[in-house]
């Protein structure tokens, strides 16, 4: 066995700090997640914003990925002492003052129910609500985009009324069409890829979210509003 | 130009991805064993990251359709040019209407075609590779299929090969003194703890200590590993974030996914380790029912195996330029 394979085989203490309400762990040799620790709501939301354009600066970050009230930063090299990285990242995030990020308004116009409502019927008796009424919850809200993620466009939209939580399914549906109008737990969004999906869809939008030959590829970007617009209700 | 005369699924072109969107779930894609790659381009004296040929479903033909030089790197599957055999990881010109054959491979399962000057296909997003879940990037967005015509870059200085090729050490051999060998048959994967490892208590344990096996649930997206299932001590909900491929997921069945050049670009499993990005071709170049285990490491190790791979690489462009520039300068 070489020196180095030698080496190798000594145990490593996993590096997670946790500080302040915030955790910064790993992933892997050039990745690092800090979690924001406290509420799931749009002010931690809104430090993460802040966070990403203070982080994006720095000289070594390749890449930010702002997620669900954390922020996963990829830099260009492999920092040779990865906890002055992370309390760096602690120091950051505990000067990140809470920004609003000044988005467009977007509005969706939504065929509710119909047969791409799959699971309507499951969220009524859930909720023990009427399809009707939850319906007209879903578009008299009004939505955050938070972060995008998963598939290309996809926006994590916040702001969903709780009478309509409806968690996400055990067994993905296989086949889901792209725009579907769907809940996922406490969030809501619109699907960009035909493909298996866990969320739960109430209705559907033609609207493209996509278009990798465009400028700005995306049509959601974080911070941006979202309404709902009943075009049709099929119940 | 290139004709594609025989092809299995899921031939694509890649380059080395396009990093940099994954903040709008756009998944980085690129080859899954970009060193192969790297090192093809540095014998050709290309841009290390020109577009290629991703091989992994055989036998794979093409027709060249005017001369050019190229090399096929990664998986060794028995190459030859108009039947004649041609060795892997050796640069060789080659003229029209010659073709090249590939066979399946014995060991290791990717094989990269690297073209002078690169394939010239529209670079969208800035990359030129082929996002199969989005449908963009590379050859229409999709495989190749028998029938294809590819192009070619432009070459402004074209290489002076010697006649018989000039050939690389497979870094398996070359970078042994790096990358640890197999141990009882499996591959040793080495990893850095991730921020739910501290979660799996004992299981933790069992995640280094047992070895792995590929399972046929296994592509480019990500590789689904069997073996004794681990599981978090207490169940933990996770709020979605972003992940990088070589993230080490455990789905609720308790068996490990590693998430690979086309990873979901958000995750919300709890994740206990993540591979060293140095070592992630080596999961590119491991087959469905082979085994792996995991090691691990500190980020200085990481880091100085990738200062030795980047070192390499670089040998290998300077060594190309200086061969070639003799051969010119005798002429």
């Amino acid at each position: 066995m070489s020196a180095s394979a030698a080496k190798i085989i000594q145990p490593v203490e996993a590096l997670a700090l946790d500080r302040n309400g915030a955790r910064v762990s790993p992933i892997g040799s050039r990745a690092f997640l800090l979690e924001a620790t406290g509420e799931f709501d749009l002010a931690a939301q809104r430090r993460i914003w802040a966070l990403s354009r203070a982080v994006e600066l720095w000289s070594e970050t390749l890449e930010i990925v702002p997620g669900m009230t954390n922020l996963l930063v990829v830099l260009t090299v492999t920092p040779e002492d990865p906890e002055a990285l992370a309390l760096r990242l602690l120091e950051a995030w505990e000067q990140a003052e809470s920004i609003d990020l000044a988005g467009r308004t977007i509005e969706i116009a939504v065929t509710y129910g119909g047969e791409h409502a799959t699971d309507l019927a499951a969220l009524c008796d859930r909720s023990g609500l009427s399809d009707h009424e939850v319906v007209r919850i879903h578009y008299e809200g009004t939505y955050r985009v938070f972060a995008l993620g998963s598939a290309p466009g996809f926006g994590y939209l916040h702001g969903l009324d709780p009478r309509i939580y409806m968690p996400r399914k055990t067994v993905p549906s296989l086949n889901m069409a792209r725009g579907c109008v769907t809940i996922g737990g406490m969030q809501t969004g619109v699907a960009v890829l035909t493909g298996p999906n866990g969320w739960n869809s109430i209705g559907f939008a033609e609207l493209q979210m996509f278009d990798p030959m465009s400028a700005t590829p995306a049509v959601m970007a974080p911070g941006d509003t979202v309404r709902f617009v009943p075009a049709s209700i099929e119940l | 130009m290139i004709e594609i005369i025989q092809t299995g699924p899921f031939n694509t072109v890649q380059d080395l991805g396009r990093p940099g969107f994954r903040n709008i779930g756009v998944t980085a894609s690129g080859a899954m064993d970009p060193l192969a790659l790297k090192i093809g381009n540095s014998l050709l004296g290309n841009e290390t990251g020109a577009a290629v040929l991703e091989i992994q479903t055989y036998p794979f033909k093409l027709r060249f359709s005017k001369a050019t030089a190229f090399v096929v790197t990664g998986a060794d599957c028995g190459a030859s040019i108009d039947g004649r055999t041609v060795q892997p990881w050796c640069a060789l010109s080659v003229g029209g209407g010659q073709v090249l054959e590939l066979g399946q491979p014995r060991v290791a399962t990717r094989a990269y075609i690297c073209f002078a000057g690169g394939i010239d296909v529209a670079s969208v997003m800035g990359s030129r590779s082929t996002s199969l879940r989005g449908a963009f990037g590379g050859n229409e967005g999709r495989f190749l299929i028998t029938g294809d015509v590819l192009q070619l870059g432009e070459v402004s200085a074209p290489l002076n090969l010697p006649a018989t090729g000039l050939a690389v050490v497979d870094p398996t051999y070359a970078l042994s003194d790096v990358y640890p060998a197999h141990e009882d048959g499996a591959l040793v994967v080495r990893a850095i703890p991730a921020g739910e490892h501290s979660l799996f208590g004992e299981d933790a344990e069992r995640f280094w200590s047992q070895t792995w096996k590929i399972s046929t649930q296994s592509d480019r997206t990500g590789y689904r590993l069997m073996g004794e299932p681990i599981k978090p001590t207490t169940p933990v909900e996770m709020r979605s974030h972003g992940v990088v491929s070589g993230v080490v997921q455990v789905p609720p069945s308790g068996e490990p996914i590693i998430q690979m050049a086309d990873a979901n670009t958000a995750g919300g499993y709890p994740k206990i380790a993540g591979v060293i990005e140095a070592d992630l071709w080596r999961l590119g170049q491991a087959r469905i029912g082979s085994r792996l285990r995991f090691v691990r490491v500190t980020h200085a190790q990481a880091a100085e195996v990738e200062r030795a791979v980047v070192g390499f690489i670089d040998d290998v462009g300077k060594t190309s330029r200086m061969v070639c520039g003799a051969l010119q300068a005798m002429k």
